[in-house]
Order: C-alpha cells, then structure tokens, then sequence
C-alpha cells in the first residue's frame, strides 16, 4: 500500500535520512522504532508532505506523493497524527473534528463521523463545546486521532502517539491503535517506546541515525538480543 | 456635558474608521506574522478608485464603493502573491517580510503620485443627511455612519471567522499551518483569503474616510495606517476583537485630546499610549500571551 524506496532527506547541510526503504501492506500495523533523532519524524513528514525529500520515491498505492503538496495528499486517504498532536487549541473539539473533514463534502456523512469518533471517544462528545487547548494531555491525544480518522484515512500515520502521557494512557492509546486498525485502517506507527510499538505492530523496522538498520517481524526484534539491549532495557 | 458627549461620539466615529484598517494588520499578523506596513496604503488606493469611479467616470456612489472594495481586496490578493508568497513559502526570516512590506508601500505611493500627483485632491460629497439631534446634541451624519457600519463588518466578520468553513480554514492556519496542511487546507488559499478580506476592510474604511475627510493624498496611508496599527497593537495583534476595542480607544483619545487639551498633542497621546501599553501589557489589552516554542 504504502511504499518508500532509498529515500533522503536533508535539513540543509545535514543529511537526516540515508536510503530508507520501507513497505506497509494493506490492514498491517507496522511500527518504525528508534532513538530520539534517528529521523523517524522526518521520515512521517517526507511521506505526508510537510517535508521535501532530497531524492528516492514515495507511493501510496502506486501514486508518486513526493510530487504532491501536503494538502493533497489527505484526500488519497493517507492521514497523520503529527508528532506532539498538534490539535488547534483555540478551537473547539467539534472544530477541531471539522477540520479533520476540511476535504470532505457531504455534511451528513461528515456530522454521522463526527457520532462515530463520539461514539469511540466518550470523553471528547463530554467535552465537544470546550476550547482544546483546555482537555488533559490524553484526551488530546485521542482528538488527534479522532481529527485524524474524521478524514477517513485508509491508512493513519502516527507519530509518538504515547509521548507525554501516563502508562495507563499509554495503555489505552494503544488499545484504540489496536482498535482503529481492526476497523480496517492500516497503521505506520512511529514510537519510542519500542516496547508497545513491538508488541502492536505485525513488522517493524529499526531506525539509527537516519539509517534502516534492521527490520523484520516484530515478535522476532522483540526476541532479538541487540533490540533487547538498545530499545528494550532488558 | 454636551461637549463631552459630542467629543466621545466624534471619537467613536473617527476610531471606528481606525478599527476597520486595524482589522486588516491584525488578521494579516494573526495567520502570517507578518506587520503589513503596506496596508495602511490600501486605504489611499481605495480612495483614489473611489474618486476615479465617482468623478472621472461618472459612477453612481454604490458602485464606486462595490468597485473600491473588490478592488482593494484584488490588490491585497496581488501584493501577497507577488511580493510575499515566496518569502512566506520558503520561511525566509521576518525581518526580510517586513523590509518588503516597507518596499511594497512605498511602491503604492509612488505609484498614485505619478498617476495622480502629489498634491491633495478633494472627494465630492458621499451621503448627504442632515446632523441628528438627540435632545441638545448634534451629531454629524457622518459619525452614525462610521458607527453603524464598523460595527456591522464587524458582526460580519465574526460570523464569517467562527462560522463558515474557510474562516475555520483561517483560525486554523493561523494556529498552527503545518497541521493544517495536513487536515487537507490549502494554506496558499486561505492566506490569500485574509488578505483579500484584510483589504476589502480597509476599502470600507476608505469609503467612510472620505466621507468624513474629504481629501485624498498619496501619502495619507502613512499617519491613517500607522494610526491604525497602534490601535491594532493596543487591543492585542492578532485578536478581531482587540482590534475593534484599539480603534476605538484610539479615536476617543485623540477627540478628546483635540477638544480638552490641544489639537497639536493628538498625535502625541496616541503614541504615548502605546508606549504605556506596551509597557504595562505587551501582548496589548486583549492580546493572549505567546508560548515560544523551543
């Protein structure tokens, strides 16, 4: 589905991302795991948009989006739940899953996916009329993903998605990970909590200073005694 | 009394002008940080097309004020894709931005004083009412006027802003523009929106301005625009509302300045307002406080 062959990417002089190639199958959760720095955000970027790579090729089922501005790319059913969640914190959480739908028409199909985000987030429908800038840190996290599936994405791309909250929460963002992608959305998943990332994901490739340095199954990477070392503290 | 009620009327009425050219800068600030030094000079252009549509080619007054605001808004439009987009696009730093802005103005200006030369030509009347008198007071037509229809762009602007999908589209952009892109907003679009409405404001403003003072000069956007940027930056850039509250702090300072102190210090307290403001309340009166991100 979503394909990235020797891509590079530079933030002027600096050469971030060195030949990474990487595939994501349709209804897979694939998670891209590594250091603080090793260009796992870069990569997402690249793939949505925001970032011009330097050279190497990007599809989504077979469509070239490295020639594609940002907004574009949206409408191909690629959403991404950017690093840091990046919700509109001036606006309301019902704004905010309006935006989700900016490249969508049809208001009625748009209000019923407003009730289905509603429907797997409780707290957000609680809180509809509120400010975002005010919900706590997880409830933010879950409008990202809310905004984000209001696109109605065929695949989600997240970044750090467990960044900043509690282990409880951590727990249950990934059990809503678990739950998007079993709804039939596929997932590319960046973490450094290479643990929980493993234990979702049905592949995984190991990033390291811009480099793909291992990838493969990611019950076998969770066995492998280097992961265990660097990424899994054990 | 009287006086004073006169003077808080008059100062209503000149600052509502100062707020709808506020709006401009503040809208322009709020989704491209950028301080637009060259929308002060929109007024002027509107007021020239005002005049143009109305003496040379013999107008009736509603199209000359229809033409005046789709051409101010055209304009804002034009200068932002010439001379800004490129330097938005490629985050070329600030201070560039605002360098072109400066070299923008002074562009417009030349520009109308070779067309129409410098010196100051005069606007025929526009909406001829005789004064209101409440009890003792009179009030000028031209005041209502101002007040009425500030506030109603006003209401129309705040309808628009918080409503409708492309002001979404600019609260959005303006909060955040990379996470809009993703959301599917084409950023380009909705910048280009802001100016417009930017402009089309400040064409209304024109309108109201010459009916009040009727004159025009190519340099008058320098004083009216730097004016109206202080109102801007007094209610907090960036804020629809502060902009409002600016423009019309700033009209009745300088209205009572000119009745109960001197005419020559208008100028003065206007500015010595900012400096207190900006002193006691950087973010301005109703301004929010500005997180840097690291």
């Amino acid at each position: 589905m979503l394909k990235v062959k020797n891509l590079n990417v530079s933030y002027g002089a600096i050469h971030a991302i060195h030949d990474v190639s990487l595939e994501v199958n349709e209804g897979e959760i694939v998670s891209l795991i590594g250091a603080n720095g090793a260009g796992k955000t870069t990569t997402l970027s690249t793939i949505t948009g925001l970032k011009k790579a330097a050279s190497g090729e990007v599809t989504l089922d077979g469509q070239n989006l490295l020639a594609m501005p940002a907004p574009k790319i949206v409408g191909l059913g690629l959403a991404h739940v950017p690093e840091g969640r990046r919700i509109f914190a001036e606006m309301t959480v019902a704004e905010n899953l309006e935006m989700g739908a900016y490249t969508r028409r049809e208001r009625a199909e748009v209000q019923q996916s407003i009730e289905d985000v509603y429907g797997r987030f409780p707290r957000l429908k609680e809180r509809y009329r509120q400010v975002a800038g005010t919900l706590s840190g997880g409830e933010q996290q879950m409008l990202a993903i809310g905004r984000a599936l209001m696109s109605r994405p065929k695949i989600l791309l997240m970044d750090e998605p467990s960044m900043g909250l509690s282990p409880l929460l951590v727990k249950e963002i990934f059990a809503i990970i678990g739950e998007v992608n079993a709804s039939g959305v596929t997932v590319l998943l960046v973490e450094q909590n290479a643990k929980m990332a493993l234990s979702i994901a049905n592949r995984a490739y190991v990033l390291e200073t811009g480099r793909v340095v291992m990838e493969g199954d990611a019950k076998e990477l969770m066995g492998n005694s280097e992961i265990k070392k660097a990424y899994l503290g054990a | 009394m009287n006086v004073f009620m006169t003077q808080t009327l008059n100062g209503l009425g000149l600052g509502s002008i100062y707020a709808l050219i506020a709006l401009g800068y503040s809208m322009v600030y709020g989704i491209v940080k950028l301080i637009n030094f060259a929308h002060g000079d929109i007024i002027m252009v509107g007021g020239y097309v005002v005049l143009l549509m109305m003496v040379t080619m013999g107008l009736p007054l509603w199209m000359a004020v229809i033409g005046s605001v789709l051409f101010c808004a055209l304009a804002g439009v034009l200068i932002e894709r010439i001379a800004y987009r490129r330097l938005l696009n490629h985050g070329a730093p600030r201070i560039s931005l605002l360098i072109t802005a400066i070299g923008v103005s002074i562009f417009l200006q030349n520009l109308f004083q070779l067309i129409f030369g410098s010196d100051a030509k005069s606007v025929p009347q526009m909406f001829a009412f005789p004064p209101i008198a409440i009890g003792s007071l009179q009030i000028a037509s031209s005041t209502i006027i101002n007040i009425v229809v500030s506030v109603l762009m006003m209401i129309g602007l705040h309808l628009l802003v918080n409503k409708s999908r492309m002001g979404k589209a600019m609260r959005a952009t303006s909060e955040d523009a990379g996470a809009a892109m993703l959301m599917g907003i084409n950023t380009n679009h909705t910048v280009a929106f802001t100016f417009a409405v930017g402009s089309a404001l400040a064409a209304v403003g024109a309108v109201l301005y010459c009916n009040t003072y009727p004159q025009l000069k190519p340099v008058m956007g320098n004083l009216l625009g730097l004016k109206a940027f202080v109102a801007a930056v007094l209610g907090g850039i960036g804020s629809i509302p502060g902009a409002m509250l600016g423009g019309y702090i700033l009209g009745v300072a300088e209205s009572w300045t000119k009745s109960y102190i001197s005419s020559n210090l208008t100028d003065a307290v206007v500015f010595g307002i900012l400096i207190v403001v900006l002193l006691l309340k950087p973010t301005g009166l109703l301004g929010k406080n500005v997180k840097e991100k690291v």
